[in-house]
């Protein structure tokens, strides 16, 4: 059983569809990347996971249960995570702030572990433990946003165009880290425009267009299909 | 050691409070118990509560309300209506009494002690607080407004027309800009009865005793798990949503515990000013208190007392009596307290221009309107 079963998702923003029939699976373990242009529906499809946008019709099932209308507080509170798109870190809280936000509904104890853990991934964010998000640079509040998600302990982790607006080189550390956050034993659904980072270290990818999955393949076939490259890929 | 940091910083609070309310306290022993200036203080201390309530709502959770005066006058009919003799023919005339004063406990119509009265209060102005939250939920920034705003109009309006709204034996909902009077004195059990011909000091005292409550439920609401959903929600709703803080509950609580207080302030002051007029839940009355927590600064506990106490001595004070006679000795012929809004008005125009973060702002607030981390550049967040 996938971990993360999409069937034929349908979401609509007023009269709009964003999403016309999305179906995906994510395994346990992968990593797994969305890739489209600009309004093909990456970013729909993981607030319609995470709740924010509910689906009008389809299934979304987490461990085989049904959370297609699940409010946003439950999906957190049963594994899923998300690091938003442009990040929309809590700018007037500090770091250590952002992330105590990010355990919001956990009472257990292993919260200061994850901590540790969240500051043994991105050692800047320990550095600016009490310094306003706001005042930091854009690679640094990517971080902030992945270590916030993962403080709420997630199964499956939602990433949602963690290099957009960034250095290139953060991006190579944003991505290091992802593929280590992989190896603890998290999932990871990505998704990303800048495609070539993102097939690198995922197993599989979907790609989508308005609205509908055009093509999904191993990660390294798409990186060689002659049409992804030409589409998405800048070759 | 955060924690340690906010041992401290909460005993600083408490300190600072104790200390406060103590000067406070004493304040009204060095001058006539009747004064016009005992009223003041006790006008004062009852708009620190209600401004502390506005500011949960709008200066933690961020939600703009224009029609705070609804909870006002919530609070002042509860006490309208449960302790005096506007259903006068309740129980055959005998009239329904719990725990009421000596004097109050022989009349006709529904008399409770002030205590109740406070409960009541509470569970009025709270349910009347969600109501009100219901139909913002989906709204964002200045629809809340409006949505508020219209709800704190229709509720003066039905204020205003409520005497042509009967039920039971010809009990009027309201009795409109006649006002409901007279209205039971405070009469607390273990205290004479509160008596406003001969001395105002009981009142004033009574009322610091609700501001040291507000002081605290603030300071504890604020750093709880509760006060940092609403700081949370303030800053970036989605965001919040997305780290599963329940919206939904986060905002009515919000409107509920800030509705509270504006409650209880308001059944004091009905008690105090020993009627319930429909006049006092105008519109106005919304703008001066929010001007109190602009002034002061809004989220900071401590800024909106002080802005609280500013604006009301400004309105009782300053304006009728220390700065009334200018006009005449300039040459005009007017009374300056039809200038109120226009002195508020211009009051907030000069915070606005030269501090904008109110005189004692909140921490988060100061740190970006000062420009703190410039150099940094805070990024503008990508549409």
């Amino acid at each position: 059983m996938p971990l993360l079963e999409i069937d034929e998702l349908q979401t609509y923003y007023g009269n709009i569809a964003a999403l016309k029939g999305v179906s995906l699976t994510v395994d346990e373990g992968e990593i797994v990347t969305l890739i489209g242009s600009n309004g093909a529906g990456k970013s729909t499809t993981l607030r319609s996971i995470s709740g924010l946008t509910p689906p009008r019709s389809g299934s979304i099932r987490f461990n085989g249960k049904e959370i297609s209308r699940t409010p946003p507080q439950d999906i957190v509170r049963l594994g899923i995570s998300q690091s938003p798109e442009a990040r929309r870190t809590f700018q007037r809280m500090t770091v250590r702030e952002n992330l105590d936000m990010g355990a919001y509904l956990r009472r257990d104890k292993e919260i200061g572990a994850d901590l540790d853990r969240v500051y043994d991934l991105f050692p800047r964010l320990k550095e600016r433990e009490r310094q306003k998000s706001g005042t930091m640079s854009g690679g640094e509040q990517q971080m902030l946003a992945i270590g916030r998600a993962l403080m709420a302990r997630p199964k499956l982790l939602l990433l949602d165009e963690p290099s957009m607006g960034i250095a290139p080189i953060l991006v190579d550390r944003i991505y290091e880290t992802i593929v280590e956050i992989n190896k603890q034993g998290t999932t990871i659904l990505l998704v990303e425009q800048n495609a070539n980072y993102a097939l690198g270290v995922s197993e599989r990818g979907y790609v989508l267009e308005t609205g509908t999955v055009a093509l999904t393949d191993a990660s390294d076939a798409l990186r060689t299909n002659p049409d992804v490259q030409k589409a998405y890929l800048g070759a | 050691m955060s924690n340690l940091r906010g041992l401290l910083k909460g005993k600083n609070n408490l300190v600072v409070s104790l200390v406060a309310l103590g000067v406070a306290a004493i304040l009204p022993l060095f001058f006539d118990p009747l004064s016009n200036l005992t009223n003041n203080f006790i006008l004062a201390a009852a708009f620190v509560v209600m401004a502390l309530g506005l500011n949960i709502v709008v200066g933690f959770a961020g939600l703009l309300d224009l029609g705070y005066v609804a909870f006002y006058a919530f609070g002042a009919y509860t006490i309208g209506w449960f302790a005096s003799d506007h259903f006068s023919s309740v129980n055959g005339g005998e009239g329904f009494h719990i725990a009421a004063g000596e004097f109050a406990s022989n009349l006709p119509g529904i008399h409770l002690n002030f205590l109740v009265i406070v409960v009541v209060a509470v569970i009025i102005t709270g349910i009347a607080g969600m109501l009100i939250g219901l139909p913002t939920l989906r709204l964002r920034g200045d629809y809340i407004a409006i949505v508020t705003l219209a709800f704190g109009e229709i509720i003066y309006r039905f204020a205003v027309n409520g005497d042509e709204i009967t039920f039971g034996e010809g009990y009027k909902l309201t009795n409109g800009r006649q006002a409901i009077s007279p209205i039971d004195s405070i009469d607390l059990p273990g205290f004479a009865p509160f008596d406003s011909a001969f001395s105002l000091r009981p009142f004033y005292w009574f009322c610091l005793v609700l501001v040291g409550i507000v002081l605290l439920v603030n300071f504890r609401l604020r750093d709880s798990r509760l006060g940092r959903a609403w700081i949370a929600i303030r800053e970036d709703e989605v965001a919040a949503a997305s780290m599963g803080v329940p919206l939904v509950k986060t905002k009515l609580l919000a409107y509920a515990t800030g509705a509270a207080f504006g409650g209880i302030s308001g059944a004091f002051l009905g008690s105090y000013l020993t009627s319930v007029n429909a006049n006092n839940f105008q519109f106005g009355f919304s703008i001066f208190i929010l001007a109190m927590i602009i002034l002061g600064g809004l989220g900071s506990i401590w800024g909106v007392a002080i802005g609280a106490i500013l604006l009301s001595f400004i309105n009782t004070y300053f304006i009728p009596e220390v700065f009334n006679e200018v006009p005449r000795k300039i040459g005009l012929e007017f009374d300056l307290t039809i200038l109120n809004f226009g002195i508020f008005g211009f009051l907030i125009l000069l915070v606005m221009v030269l501090r904008p973060q109110g005189i004692l702002p909140e921490r988060r607030r100061a740190l970006e309107l000062e420009g703190v981390g410039a150099g940094d550049a805070i990024e503008v967040r990508a549409p």
